[in-house]
């Protein structure tokens, strides 16, 4: 007789820690074939509530990072993700994929965090300005992020639509609450692991898993989240996001996405978590050719 | 010899009235709705009258549209989009918006006159600042027209379609200028409201348009009330709403379109920090404060309505800033030595007085500058007050009105914090002469516009836009072009 | 009249503190008193008012008793031609021509300010420009326009500034004493500012722009900031300071700009030539045809104007 495999606890991923849900309660996806997951979190809405305080304790810390620190954080994700490849693989396989799609994810994953990694520090410069005034002012238009975004994740993919999502959003300096794919989560779990090992400040990234129908209200009617970003094309699920978030007038980005066609990357995902800022200050104008003095 | 003493008399140099004359305007009794470059009359044949609230009396009659005078216009802009401006060269779009810009600026004397009387706003003002304006966001969008790639990086750009737009009346003119000159030069055709207090210079708008030649249904000018404003933004084939307008009215436009893919640009209410540190140019502060919040009224999405001053300079910043609203001359808008214009219309002066009560009923100081209010029309003193508390009633909500607040704070850290402590992100001003405290400053506040040692300064190039709830998207500049495109 | 000294009952105050200008700020301040409209009875007014605060001046190397006395007849006859005229304030010129202009004005009530301290350039040891002082005064000089040391005033030397001035001022005896900041050396409005609060602080009656020998000269926005440093003075001392602009007012227009400016900064009681000076040779002519202009419809060439 062999010995007897240890199972892998799937937990929820909050202020960098990992807790199980507070409802207690958990749900047991399988895949095509029938065969159950795991035992997954069924996270409720005070687990969005924890998150979105979770993050907002981290917004200012992290947005006042270096922009080049951010950078090799990002790029610290993509290696610890490569060292642990296999059991992405493994896990996606598990949850109906192929194998060669399930490589192709994996490395797709690890080279758009990479992308990302290296727009850190460039994109304000692609997308600032200085505006030529017609007063005696010096004018700039900087972006700044946003604040704390809910992700609401494809629900497709286990892997790759969760990062496609994210890396863009905490590039730009913003925190998150992530709402994982409900129907493959178990990804999600085991990237949480990867982001706890890669020097990414607890609370920056927030991961839940459970249902989507269940998470996403609490989280779009929430008068803390600034900006929500969702991967999908459910109508309803769309129309119920625009319509809450009237309430603050939070920032809407919809995806429709392949996010497998590695061309699904652009710095235009971090601008669509950004505020532009624009600030004046007055130039005296002493000296030169047209000194009034 | 005798010491002369030098006690001459204080001498009484009051300004003669000085009126921009009228005599050259000839405001029409009656004006009809722009549509696929006809004038013509409303269907239900209703038509709702503005007023000079100066005085108090009517301007003019203006259509009030319904539902089917919008789906007309809405059916209009979507032929003239498809059939014309989509397919016409970008260099050519160029020109039609160059042309409005020009006679603009022919027109612009007319403009401000007609302005002046339908808004209540100083000559002075929409004479030195809206209309010149106006004028310079059409041109400078023009530009754009045929030089949209280089905007954006690695994308190809296409318009978004039929843009709805709905603008409010504090600054008429400016506003639609701000909605149509992107819109067109994006390569949009354009539905436009304009308030129902101020139509009429947007009515001179259309004429221009007209007289530009613009090919009919490009830009389409309607006017009525809220309703009017509900038909464009339900209107199924509007592509885009872009509003100026309260956060109020904002959220139901959110929500109205929400699920139906039409993209949005929200310019909403703000409740924005001026902030003076005690190293600051005092004169030049007060000058600033003055400029937040009395510039057009106080009737200004981004007026410097909070103002937090520093407790080691807040005895001469109040001291100056009383003596300064003595100075104030309020009355006859047309007259160009008045600072001090009317307020927009009756039920926005019961606004503000029900604020003003509200202040007093708080317990918070008032002080009103010395001003003889006119007996007809409606007008408001310039008015702060002191003693106010973050959870004042009067610091909170946004009064668009001339009502400043005045907090003291001691440290950096405490400002910040209550300048952001606010659903609001429109604006902020900060006032200090050390240059690394204006980047501290300038970057932890939570706001689209920062104005260091300076406020409310406006510029085609620049962009416009709030954090928060003071709505999303920019308008001005390059930024605010991404509003009317979808990137390829 | 306010007698004071430098080291009077007010505390002198730490003049590198001297309150920061931005002057981005002031040309906005300034453009929106230049966009005042003064018309019809109001513009009458101010012009009159502007003829009695002119310091008719002649300060040339080849000025003689010849050219002092017709300047001192037109002071007191600007424009016979119309009755009710005032006179002008003063006249003003260097020491030596003084006794001249003394008897030219004789029982006019014009006043006769000479300029002292080695006028224009001040490069002159102390004892030398007490000695200048002391002669215009006992000639009969009514004021006393002195310059400031600039070049000690930029090396960061106010000390030395303040002691100077205050020096002259104890040798004035009744003269008032104008104190000129020369402007257009100092550069910045924060030391138009600076050197403005050492002045008043030192014992000056009056603060005054320029010599009118460098360019530029009495801008508006430096007399802008020269006045808020009057306010400011007052609020602080309850002390009244007069402020001259010097050099550059040739226009009726740019002068009643500047009244509005006196008007809206200090108010109606520096309305008056107690207290308000324009220092210009050529400015009378100019008002005096804005004047007829008014009065008779008729635009007016200079023809019909005498030039003294």
């Amino acid at each position: 007789m062999g010995r007897l495999e240890v199972l892998k606890t799937y937990k929820v991923y909050i202020g960098g820690k990992f807790p199980r849900t507070e409802s207690g309660r958990y749900y047991t996806p399988t895949n095509a074939k029938g065969e159950q997951l795991g035992n997954i979190c069924l996270s409720s809405r005070k687990d969005v509530r924890n998150s979105v305080v979770a993050a907002r304790k981290a917004f200012g810390g992290w947005s006042e990072r270096a922009a080049n620190n951010r950078g090799q954080i990002l790029y610290r994700i993509a290696e610890m993700l490569e060292g642990r490849k296999a059991q992405f693989i493994e896990e996606i396989i598990f949850q109906g994929a192929t194998k060669k799609d399930a490589e192709k994810e994996v490395s797709i994953a690890i080279d758009r965090l990479i992308y990302y990694a290296g727009w850190c520090d460039k994109y304000t410069q692609v997308l600032s300005s200085v505006n030529p005034v017609a007063s005696a002012h010096f004018n700039f238009s900087v972006h700044e992020p946003m604040g704390v975004i809910g992700v609401v994740a494809d629900k497709h993919t286990s892997l790759i639509g969760l990062v496609s999502l994210m890396a863009p959003v905490i590039a730009g300096g913003n925190t998150c609450v992530v709402i994982a794919s409900e129907g493959l989560p178990l990804c999600s779990v085991t990237f949480a692991e990867v982001l706890n090992s890669s020097d990414v400040p607890g609370g920056v990234v927030n991961i839940l898993t459970g249902k989507v129908g269940e998470m996403m209200p609490p989280l779009a009617s929430h008068m803390d989240v600034n900006g929500i970003v969702y991967s999908g094309d459910d109508k309803k699920e769309i129309k119920d996001l625009e319509e809450s978030t009237a309430l603050n007038m939070k920032r809407i980005s919809v995806y429709s996405a392949d996010w497998m066609n590695s061309d699904e990357q652009d710095i235009y995902k971090i601008a669509d978590c950004q505020e532009v800022k624009t600030t004046w200050h007055p130039i005296e104008n002493i000296g030169g050719a047209s000194s009034s003095y | 010899m005798a010491k002369k003493k030098n006690t001459q008399a204080a001498v009484e140099w009051d300004y003669s009235p000085s009126p921009e004359s009228t005599s050259h305007i000839e405001l029409k009794s009656k004006y009809d709705l722009y549509i696929d470059g006809k004038f013509v009359k409303p269907s239900s044949g209703k038509y709702f009258a503005s007023y000079n609230p100066a005085t108090e009396e009517k301007l003019a009659d203006v259509a009030y549209a319904n539902e089917k005078d919008v789906d007309k216009a809405v059916k209009a802009a979507r032929k003239a989009y498809t059939n014309v401006w989509s397919k016409m060269e970008a260099s050519e779009r160029a020109k039609y918006i160059f042309r409005i810009a020009r006679i603009m600026q022919e027109r612009s004397r007319e403009l401000a006159v007609v302005e002046t009387l339908d808004a209540g706003k100083t000559i002075r003002e929409s004479r030195d600042v809206d209309v010149p304006l106006a004028c310079n966001h059409f041109f400078y969008y023009a530009g754009w027209a045929d030089k949209l790639d280089y905007a954006f990086p690695n994308r190809k750009v296409e318009p978004l379609g039929v843009a709805g737009q709905i603008i409010p009346w504090n600054f008429p003119l400016l506003m639609a200028a701000w909605k149509i000159a992107p819109a067109l030069a994006a390569g949009n055709t354009v539905v436009i409201k304009p308030a129902e207090t101020t139509p009429l210079t947007a009515l001179i708008l259309a004429e221009i348009i007209h007289e530009a030649g613009l090919p009919p249904g490009v830009v389409n000018i309607i006017t009525g009330y809220g309703d009017t404003g509900a038909a464009i933004v339900n209107h199924d084939d509007v592509d885009k709403i872009a509003f100026t307008g309260s956060t109020a009215v904002g959220k139901i436009i959110q929500k109205a379109i929400a699920g139906t893919g039409k993209k949005a640009t929200l310019e909403l209410g703000g409740k924005s920090a001026n902030i003076i540190m005690d190293d600051a140019p005092i004169d030049q502060a007060v000058e600033g404060i003055i400029n937040g919040i009395f510039f057009n009224q106080g009737h200004v999405c981004c007026a410097g309505s909070r103002l937090f001053v520093q407790e080691a300079v807040v005895d001469i910043v109040v001291k100056k800033l009383k003596r300064r609203m003595d100075t104030l001359i309020l009355g006859d808008p047309l007259d160009k030595n008045t600072d001090i214009g009317a307020i927009n219309s009756k039920e926005q002066l019961a606004v503000i007085n029900k604020y003003i009560k509200i202040g007093i009923d708080e317990g918070a100081e008032m002080y009103q500058g010395k001003c003889v209010i006119p007996e007809k029309g409606y007008y408001c003193p310039p008015t702060i007050f002191t003693d106010v508390a973050q959870s004042s009633t009067i610091v909170q909500e946004e009064i668009f009105g001339p009502v400043l607040t005045i907090q003291t704070f001691r440290t950096v850290d405490e400002v910040i914090q209550k300048a952001n402590n606010t659903p609001y992100g429109l604006a902020a001003g900060v006032w200090t002469d050390k240059g690394s405290r204006i980047f501290n400053l300038t970057t932890k506040l939570r706001a689209g516009v920062i104005w260091a040692n300076t406020y409310n300064k406006f510029d085609p190039t620049s962009p416009f836009g709030g954090y928060k709830e003071s709505g999303f998207g920019r308008e001005g500049g390059l930024h605010g072009l991404s509003a009317y495109v979808k990137l390829k | 009249m306010n007698k004071k000294n430098g080291t009077a009952n007010h505390r002198i105050p730490d003049f590198s503190l001297s309150p920061r200008i931005d002057k981005v700020g002031v040309e906005e301040r300034v453009s929106r008193f230049q966009t005042r409209s003064i018309k019809t009875s109001a513009k009458l007014q101010g012009l009159k008012m502007v003829l009695n605060m002119i310091d008719l001046t002649t300060l040339e190397g080849k000025d003689t008793p010849g050219k002092v006395r017709q300047m001192c007849y037109k002071a007191q006859h600007l424009h016979d031609y119309h009755p009710g005229l005032p006179s002008v304030a003063a006249v003003c010129v260097y020491p030596t021509m003084v006794g001249v202009a003394k008897k030219g004005v004789e029982g006019s009530g014009v006043k006769v300010a000479s300029v002292s301290t080695a006028f224009p350039s001040g490069q002159a040891p102390l004892k030398i420009k007490l000695a200048d002082t002391k002669f215009a005064v006992s000639e009969g000089a009514d004021e006393i326009d002195m310059v400031i040391s600039r070049g000690k005033f930029l090396r960061g030397e106010y000390n030395y500034v303040f002691d100077e001035i205050a020096a002259i001022k104890e040798v004035c005896g009744d003269a008032r004493l104008k104190v000129i900041l020369e402007t257009g050396e100092l550069v910045t409005l924060d030391n138009v500012r600076r050197a403005s609060d050492i002045a008043m602080y030192a014992g000056a009656d009056f603060i005054k722009t320029s010599t009118g020998k460098i360019q530029p000269a009495a801008t508006m926005q430096v007399t802008y900031t020269m006045l808020e440093a009057i306010r400011d003075f007052m609020d602080e001392t309850g002390i009244k300071v007069g402020m001259k602009p010097a050099g550059g007012i040739s226009n009726s227009k740019l002068a009643l700009h500047n009244l509005v400016m006196v008007k809206e900064v200090l108010g109606g009681e520096w309305l008056n030539n107690d207290w308000f000076r324009f220092g210009a040779s050529s400015l009378a002519n100019d008002v005096l045809m804005q004047i007829m202009k008014a009065e008779t419809g008729n635009y007016q060439s200079s023809d019909y104007f005498s030039i003294d």
